[in-house]
């Protein structure tokens, strides 16, 4: 199972003109689960993100197997293997999917082959294109796809680059229930061969797809576990009451029919 | 029609390429095919921004530094075939008859020398520029305003350097160009013709490279340059490419220039001609492929024929075509036949909608 390695996450700290984002925190993902980070607004979840995948500067460690990730230039922790999405999803608009994915798929290309035209569509973009169930659209230019299969075709995207780690920011902010099952179910899919670590804020999908998940709060790690464990953390029920005010806090604490029986085992468990 | 479609551009290249080889020395004057050998020199200009500007995103506002460099090469070469083996440019004797010739000058003697450095200068000039300039990710208007500046840097340069390159003045009174005889017509129309075939290399080029992928991540950094980083490439390098290739080509053009016009002075590289190539390349649509050689060619044209005849009007038609193009077609006039089809479209499918449309009001009426 963890032949890819795992991402380790190790004090990091993110500081920009002498505020502390991210003060400390420390976290592992390995290949095989869905890995949830989730806090309210400012908590620094993206920028968790942004430091491993090298779009802002952060001190301590972030380990892919055995290859350190900070102080390497966003290009190349790409070519690592470690591939990431926005919350806005941002694909080509002026390209069509199909030349989306074969962009996508290109960085171990040699720079001479650039020269020529694409020619017949490579295995691993026809697999994408399943995957995400792009098929039926990969001549449409991106740019008028709806807002649901953009953030598909941003994971293809992802997919066509084999990445051993894929991190998402807020994959499923502003789509339809139908549409987060579907990624959820395509997440673990995923996972089941890679790290997948996903920032979200819709504490309904956490619930269903997340196998661990870590809250962050001001920049630090406030609680660590299992779905259940996390939401039974009174410093977690505090900072959602605290706030981000009684909406979330009842979404995050209504817990589903289904869910009640193994939820109610696993905090009597921990809270002994 | 689906099969011919990514074929139509090459063929479209293939019929340019009969108009300016063959139809053109058939049926034009000496001097006109002399001011349509200067309009191809700006059209391989042009062809070279819209694929740094239209397709890179780079606003290249200072391409007059390229196509200095290529034109004085060749000038300073023809110069000294023109004084011949030995002897000093005239401009140089005028000035002082026993000063050596500066040593810059002495390599342009060779024909080979001059030919690789028309090449060769440009992706050395544009590899160290770019390089800084993309690296520390320099773009927008600072990479407009930076580029400019070097074009007027340049031509205050030549201009300050009477002595070593002529001045304002200029280089000019060329009688040879490696080994031909300028002052002849056939000559002439040979020259013509090099330009000409040039200019449909250079659409070839660009053609080839928008076709490929590399055009089509050229394209994609020019959206979203961070999504492409994001990507595993640096955008830097592709833009660097494209950049070099645009001063290449300008390089070229202006090498040409020099036989055609038979003279170059520093106001033809400075703030307002690499202004005036940018000018050809928005009106005839950055981002096509027949857009910016057209268009240069029309500038050229307009200057050449309404310019001489009404100096004073021409700036003005120039200046509101300008702004009547960013207003209605930001695109360029190649973007016309697109409008025209949505256009098409719209009122086709506006037929059918207003019949959808009208039903309820009937009923209404009725009630």
């Amino acid at each position: 199972m963890t032949t890819t390695g795992s991402l380790v996450v190790t004090d990091l700290r993110v500081e920009f003109d002498g505020f502390v984002a991210v003060g400390g925190v420390s976290f592992d993902a390995h290949p095989g689960e869905v890995r949830f980070l989730i806090g309210p607004n400012g908590a620094g979840k993206t920028t968790c993100i942004d430091a491993i995948t090298g779009l802002s500067k952060g001190s301590g460690s972030v380990k892919l197997g055995d290859q350190e990730l900070l102080g390497t230039s966003v290009n190349k922790i790409v070519r690592l293997g470690v591939g990431r999405t926005f919350q806005t999803a941002s694909v080509f608009e002026q390209l069509s999917v199909l030349q989306n994915l074969d962009i996508a798929a290109g960085l171990h290309r040699s720079s001479l082959s650039l020269l020529r035209a694409r020619r017949g569509i490579e295995p691993a973009i026809e697999s994408a294109l399943e995957e995400t169930g792009l098929s039926t659209e990969r001549e449409t230019p991106a740019g008028i796809l709806s807002h649901g299969q953009k953030q598909w075709l941003e994971i293809g995207m992802m997919l066509v680059q084999e990445p051993r780690a894929l991190l998402l920011d807020e994959p499923v902010a502003g789509m339809s229930q139908d549409e987060r099952t579907a990624t959820g179910e395509l997440l673990q899919r995923i996972a089941q061969r890679r790290i997948v670590l996903v920032v979200e804020h819709d504490m309904d999908f956490m619930r269903r797809y997340a196998s661990r998940v870590t809250v962050l709060h001001q920049g630090k790690v406030l609680s660590e576990g299992a779905v259940a464990q996390v939401q039974a953390d009174p410093k977690v029920q505090e900072v959602y009451l605290g706030t981000a005010g009684a909406a979330t806090t009842a979404a995050m604490l209504a817990v589903p029919d289904g869910a009640t029986a193994t939820t109610d085992s696993i905090t009597q468990g921990e809270g002994a | 029609m689906t099969k011919l479609k990514p074929w139509l551009p090459l063929i479209g290249i293939g019929v340019f390429a009969v108009l300016l080889l063959v139809v053109a020395p058939a049926v034009l004057s000496m001097h006109w095919i002399n001011n349509l050998g200067k309009y191809c020199c700006w059209a391989i200009v042009a062809v070279g921004i819209g694929l740094a500007w239209g397709r890179g995103g780079m606003l290249v506002l200072g391409q007059g530094v390229f196509f200095g460099l290529g034109a004085y090469t060749m000038a300073m070469h023809l110069t000294l075939e023109t004084a011949g083996p030995g002897s000093l440019p005239v401009f140089m004797i005028l000035y002082d008859p026993s000063a050596p010739l500066p040593a810059f000058w002495e390599p342009f003697r060779s024909d080979a020398f001059t030919l690789v450095a028309i090449v060769l200068l440009p992706v050395i000039v544009a590899s160290i520029l770019g390089y800084a300039l993309f690296k520390r990710r320099v773009k927008g208007a600072y990479f407009a305003i930076l580029t400019q500046a070097l074009a007027v840097a340049l031509a205050v340069l030549i201009s300050s350097t009477i002595r070593e390159t002529g001045g304002d003045t200029g280089l000019s009174d060329f009688k040879y160009f490696f080994g031909f005889v300028l002052d002849d017509d056939a000559n002439k129309i040979m020259v013509f013709m090099i330009a000409a075939a040039l200019l449909i290399v250079c659409l070839l080029v660009v053609w080839q490279l928008g076709r490929s992928r590399f055009g089509e991540l050229l394209i994609a950094t020019r959206d979203a340059e961070e999504r492409v980083r994001f990507l595993g490439y640096d955008p830097a390098n592709i833009k660097l490419v494209a950049f070099v290739v645009a001063a290449v080509m300008a390089s070229i053009a202006g090498a040409m220039f020099v036989p055609i016009v038979g003279i170059i002075t520093p106001a033809e590289i400075g703030a307002s001609a690499s202004i005036l190539m940018i000018a050809g390349v928005a009106l005839g649509g950055r981002a096509s492929l027949f857009g910016p050689a057209l268009g240069a060619m029309a500038i050229g044209w307009g200057q050449s024929s309404l310019g001489s005849s009404w100096p004073s009007g021409w700036i003005y038609i120039l200046g509101l075509v300008f702004i009547l193009v960013t207003l209605f077609l930001p695109m360029g006039l190649s973007s016309l036949s697109g409008r025209a089809k949505s256009l098409v479209w719209r009122s086709r499918t506006a037929a059918t909608a207003p019949a959808a449309a009208s039903a309820p009001v009937l009923e209404e009426v009725k009630k």
